[in-house]
């Protein structure tokens, strides 16, 4: 079989979703064999400019220059994969849209903010269409593995959708609730296998909300602790605002 | 000779952590134009914390560098903590040392193996690499899955470190934790070695400009990493709440930009900087490292920025090693692990107070500023990263650069610059705000 060629490509973003793939070790020899890379501008010089099998697109689109740019990819490639939360959801990108954007630019950038255009962030598939989405912030390898090999047979895959609590109650956490602080397990996609909590903090809410939330469910935990409803949305806005755009 | 004309674009850089552009224009045989443009999409980061909590400053900044995203979250942290009024406990000091240490030694590998290496080696990838040099890549990556292995033991993960926040750790490492991280950093001793062989066999370029260097210094005997004064070469010292005065942000002419200086036209932060400040404060084992490859005080050329960072990945595996062995001796103290939230239940006490973080990590001094509010939320935040502050003196190296190697080719010309500019290990998506970006309206 003829191996897949491959971009990698980066947008707004920290690039630590693509550094997760050299952190997998000497192991990512084997990834590397069942593709063939042909454009990375991390750690690669070389520029393929052509067709491609496969782009996998890590960052928020935020510029007019990044529209453009996604939708030359998305032409280029058979299959797009949007990959770690800046892609798939916004992310942290997003908590820019809870500000008037002018405003934004002159706080940073004072009177050069006229240098900085800048757009409400959105998530790729807002822009254009997504095949694949590997949620997280950052993407947890296991679940990259698991998409890669879909993408690499020719069948979907589909992110969990119960939430984060599944996997946590598994791994037999003591619920953050309980030890009295407030956590978005419960309206958070899967997937991660609880990796936060496992290490002592709470969710964030990087993998996106789940498509049915249990609302009143959510609701009575609120209420039985006591927890204000501004909390709770101002947290869901940290990964999650960019969802207001439809 | 005297009347070429030269004209290099290379548009983003490869191999950098970012997006940046590298604009070069000789015009008869003058130099015209020499700009690293950053056009990295701002993020607004800053902007973005206004109205967050002070506890959720960690969360958020980790996320402006996937590289540094412990050096990030420890500087914040300390910011949070300066503007909260809390001291750490020895413990927990001690352990975000590990955590700094193991940062700078997963970010100098990655940067001396995969992004550095192939210029020397003549390839444009490690991915020729895989097979010209396949032992080479397979320690580079083993090496760096070890760093990666232990930053998850200490706190879950290393891209957007999980237990360490505000007020200690979430999750202490146990025994056996600890056990697990004293074999694997004593297994990288053999790997480390090797990599002064592979170093003492590529060939560095020869310039030298001098140049202001600027570092975290301190009076005591440990090479300053965490906490201490700002200090240079050229003299100064002050205290980290007067980093403004440090970075000293100024307009350029004919252009909108701000650059960096201090007591010269620019200057630079990184591992020759703390090399060239400290150097007498390293580990014995890396003291014989750089007398090896023969790095000595005050070291000028910027290519070897790299060596430096050699000779410093040898301070903390052996340093790392001996706050591990440490630890075990002293056993933990588990009651300090922490459960915080966004501090729901008022366990830890908020004020309205500024804040100030001084952190070196892998690619220089990084800065976090916090305003908060009487309830802890956060009304101002100024980052200011090691690669702002480079830029202008990687400028200036350019400038001279240039004109000492106009006999040859456009592509050696264009080569040699990228691997100057590489050799600071630019972290462009870290560009918080971009400091030096210029603009030339043509």
């Amino acid at each position: 079989m003829k191996k897949p060629k491959v971009g990698i490509f980066d947008f707004a973003c920290c690039e630590g979703c693509q550094l997760q793939i050299a952190n997998i070790g000497e192991d990512v020899l084997d990834v590397l064999g069942s593709i063939d890379v042909v454009e990375w501008r991390e750690v690669m010089s070389e520029k393929w400019g052509k067709n491609l099998d496969i782009a996998i697109v890590e960052g928020s689109i935020t510029n007019p220059h990044a529209v453009k740019r996604i939708q030359r990819i998305r032409k280029k490639a058979k299959i797009l994969i949007a990959y770690g939360s800046c892609a798939t959801i916004g992310g942290v990108n997003g908590m820019k849209n809870n500000f008037n954007l002018d405003d934004i630019r002159k706080y940073v950038y004072g009177d050069s903010y006229r240098f900085f255009p800048t757009e409400m962030t959105k998530a790729v598939h807002q822009t254009v269409k997504v095949d694949y989405f590997v949620n997280g912030c950052p993407v947890y390898i296991p679940e990259f593995v698991a998409v890669l090999k879909a993408v690499l047979q020719g069948v979907p895959y589909y992110v969990p959708d119960y939430p984060v609590c599944v996997e946590c109650k598994l791994n037999e956490n003591v619920c953050m609730y309980d030890r009295k602080v407030t956590c978005l397990g419960p309206v958070t996609r899967a997937g991660c296998n609880a990796w936060c909590i496992n290490n002592g903090n709470i969710c964030y809410g990087c993998r996106g909300m789940v498509s049915n939330p249990n609302e009143k469910g959510a609701q009575d935990v609120l209420a039985k602790y006591k927890i204000p409803m501004d909390l709770i949305l101002n947290k869901m806005n940290m990964y999650n605002k960019c969802r207001e755009l439809g | 000779m005297d009347k070429r004309n030269i004209n290099i674009n290379v548009e983003y850089l490869t191999r950098v952590e970012g997006h940046g552009n590298i604009v070069i224009n000789v015009k008869e045989g003058r130099l015209d134009t020499c700009r690293l443009d950053i056009v990295e999409a701002p993020r607004f980061f800053e902007g973005m914390l206004r109205g967050r909590s002070i506890f959720e400053a960690q969360h958020i900044t980790s996320r402006i560098c996937g590289i540094c995203a412990c050096g990030h979250t420890l500087a914040s942290i300390q910011a949070a903590e300066d503007a909260l009024g809390i001291t750490p406990t020895e413990q927990t000091i001690k352990l975000r040392k590990l955590l700094l240490h193991l940062e700078m030694l997963d970010s100098h590998i990655l940067h001396i193996y995969l992004l550095v290496a192939p210029d020397l080696l003549g390839v444009k990838s490690f991915v020729p690499l895989i097979n010209s040099h396949n032992e080479v890549v397979r320690r580079a990556l083993r090496m760096k899955k070890t760093c990666n292995d232990m930053c998850d033991i200490l706190v879950g993960r290393h891209v957007h470190p999980i237990s360490a926040i505000v007020g200690g750790f979430t999750k202490l490492p146990r025994q056996s934790d600890l056990d697990a991280m004293l074999d694997m950093l004593k297994k990288m001793r053999t790997d480390m070695d090797a990599t002064v062989e592979l170093a003492a066999s590529l060939k560095f370029p020869i310039f030298e400009r001098d140049t202001e260097y600027v570092a975290l210094i301190s009076d005591d005997g440990e090479y300053p990493l965490l906490m201490g004064d700002i200090g240079s070469t050229d003299g100064v010292r002050m205290n980290k709440k007067d980093y403004k005065k440090i970075t000293n942000e100024f307009v350029v002419p004919h252009s909108s930009a701000k650059h960096a200086k201090l007591s010269r036209e620019s200057y630079a932060v990184g591992a020759l900087a703390r090399f060239n400040l400290n150097s007498e404060k390293l580990h014995p084992k890396a003291k014989e490292v750089a007398t090896a490859v023969g790095l000595k005080p005050k070291c000028i050329n910027p290519y070897l920025n790299t060596v430096a960072q050699l000779v410093e990945s040898f301070h903390c595996l052996e340093d790392a090693i001996s706050i591990v062995e440490d630890l075990k001796n002293t056993s933990l103290h588990y009651d300090e692990e922490i459960v915080v939230g966004l501090n729901e239940q008022h366990k830890i006490p908020v004020r309205a107070d500024n804040g100030v973080g001084a952190v070196e990590v892998p690619r220089g001094i990084l800065f976090h500023n916090y305003q908060t509010d009487k309830n802890g939320i956060i009304t101002n935040a100024n980052c200011i990263i090691p690669t702002n502050q480079n830029t202008g003196n990687i400028e200036y190296d350019m400038m001279e650069l240039v004109p000492e190697i106009l006999d040859k080719s456009d592509e050696e010309i264009t080569l040699a610059i990228e691997m100057l500019v590489r050799s600071y290990d630019p972290c462009i998506s870290c560009s918080t705000h971009l400091l030096n970006i210029k603009f030339v309206n043509k």
